[in-house]
């Protein structure tokens, strides 16, 4: 498929799906890793980002991360910090950013973009190991990563 | 942690290793009489570590114990069946393994050179390969399904001649392209989530992932025996595992990919010895 028509699907595709006035993945801009404008304009519900963090077919955030807020999500992983006090170390602004592509942030780290639909290698139709059948979608939707930012926000170093 | 100039820094200051999570101390002895090199000096070619584990010391003391005895091994029933098929005549030609070759004991040494480039047609070859190819040409049978119970089985019990022998795969000469192919795809982000081989087993070994603790994803105890699966794993078929949970379009069990990440995975693990059959959770 050429790579035209690929972005025509793609297009397509989210035109059908997206809300509107939602910002897609590859119109997000980044200002020193920073996203400034909310992606869909609805304030995110820090309950439901608190369960996208946790569990692990959405973010699964706790497989690399621990955080101490949800105790209760059992085997909290250790290969990125732990997410204590990042309310307090970074700016909404900052954590969007970091949440849709920590890549723009820290070059190179191990931390998957949360927020983005293309330019992988071999990507997948999710966990199958099969090739997708269609335009890819982000691992979290533009109003998943705004419930995970105000989640973020609430975690505050006492 | 695990990065040699770290490391050298840390060795500097004369702190303690322990930084992380790391692989345990216990030594690895099978049937309380076969000591097995589960630690040692990373090879030449291994730029990032300066020490190469077998995935056993990641495991819980439960699941080691499994491993340091036989008769607790569940691998061995396998193994066991292995060695009758390898007397047991199929195909048209009416003609068993041990027909053309001695005792399963004379391929001792085999597996820890395994893969190599076959000199005649200059391919890659595994383990698995050369099974088939036997089954296939000279027995006149049907080839095996390469994560098959009688395919892992085979593989386990050829292995098991060189248990305890370091392994030590060639990776010059013709062999050179494969392994820089298998170097290559090791280093490569597959998958929507971007991980390659290295961002977890050599950047990140001894952290947990979720539940995981994770190994420098060795292979010098393949196949090994999972318990969550109650069956023998092929190499190729933990590597689509890996592959297929970073969300990317794995490549298939005996594809040409495979066979040169095996090559280099193997590389990796010179100096480790062979441990067919491991038992893994
Ligand atoms: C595969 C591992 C992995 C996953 C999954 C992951 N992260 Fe991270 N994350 C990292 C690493 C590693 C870093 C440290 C950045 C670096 O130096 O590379 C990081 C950094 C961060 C930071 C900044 C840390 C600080 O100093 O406060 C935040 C915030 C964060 N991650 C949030 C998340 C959220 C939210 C999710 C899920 C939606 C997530 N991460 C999923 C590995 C991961
Ligand atoms: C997202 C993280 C991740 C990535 C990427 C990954 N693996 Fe793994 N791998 C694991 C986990 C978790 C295990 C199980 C715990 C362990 O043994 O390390 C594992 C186990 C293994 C094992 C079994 C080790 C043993 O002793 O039983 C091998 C071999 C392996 N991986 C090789 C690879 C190769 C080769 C690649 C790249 C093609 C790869 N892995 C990519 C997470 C990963």
């Amino acid at each position: 498929m050429t790579k035209a028509l690929k972005l025509g699907l793609a297009g397509m595709l989210c035109a059908s799906t997206a809300m509107a006035g939602e910002i897609k993945p590859k119109d997000v801009s980044f200002a020193d890793g920073a996203i400034e404008q909310s992606l869909t304009g609805t304030p995110g519900d820090p309950e439901k980002g608190a369960t996208i963090v946790g569990e692990k077919s959405m973010g699964n955030c706790v497989a690399c991360h621990q955080v101490s807020a949800l105790a209760d999500v059992p085997f909290q992983g250790e290969v990125g910090p732990p997410l204590d006090g990042a309310g307090d170390r970074w700016t909404e602004a900052e954590l969007r950013g970091l949440v849709a592509n920590a890549k723009m942030t820290f070059e190179g780290t191990v931390m998957p973009a949360f927020y983005k639909d293309d330019g992988f290698i071999r990507p997948g139709d999710a966990y199958t190991g099969k090739a997708p059948s269609g335009p890819l979608e982000p691992i979290l939707s533009a109003q998943d990563v705004e419930d995970v930012v105000a989640f973020l926000m609430t975690l505050k170093e006492q | 942690m695990n990065f040699k100039a770290l490391t050298a820094a840390i060795a500097m200051m004369a702190m303690p290793a322990a930084v992380m999570a790391d692989p345990d101390d216990d030594k690895l002895i099978i049937n309380g009489e076969i000591e097995m090199i589960s630690v040692a000096k990373a090879p030449e070619h291994l730029e990032n570590l300066d020490t190469i584990y077998s995935g056993w010391h990641f495991r819980t003391d439960e699941t080691q114990a499994l491993q340091i005895d036989d008769f607790d091994n569940p691998a061995m029933i396998f193994v066991d069946q292995a060695a009758d098929v390898y007397e047991t005549v199929d195909g048209a030609a009416g003609k068993s393994c041990a027909s053309c070759h001695d005792g399963v004991e004379s391929f001792a040494g085999l597996t820890a050179q395994m893969p190599k480039v076959d000199p005649e047609t200059g391919k890659l070859v595994v383990m698995e390969d050369l099974i088939n190819e036997c089954r296939t040409e000279r027995m006149e049978a049907d080839a095996w399904k390469w994560s098959g119970a009688d395919m892992q089985g085979m593989v386990a019990l050829i292995g098991l001649q060189s248990r305890g022998m370091p392994m030590n795969v060639a990776i010059d000469g013709p062999a050179a392209p494969y392994w820089e192919q298998g170097k290559e795809m090791y280093y490569t982000r597959y998958g929507q989530l971007e991980l390659s081989c290295a961002n977890c087993h050599e950047e990140n070994y001894g952290n947990m992932i979720r539940a995981d603790h994770l190994s420098q994803g060795m292979i010098n105890g393949f196949p090994t025996y999972r318990l969550k699966q109650a069956k023998l794993i092929s190499r190729h078929n933990r590597f689509r595992g890996c592959i297929r949970d970073t969300r990317a379009e794995t490549f298939a069990e005996g594809s040409d990919e495979f066979r040169a990440l095996e090559l280099y995975v193997a590389s990796r693990g010179n100096g480790l010895s062979v441990e067919t059959p491991a038992v893994r959770q």
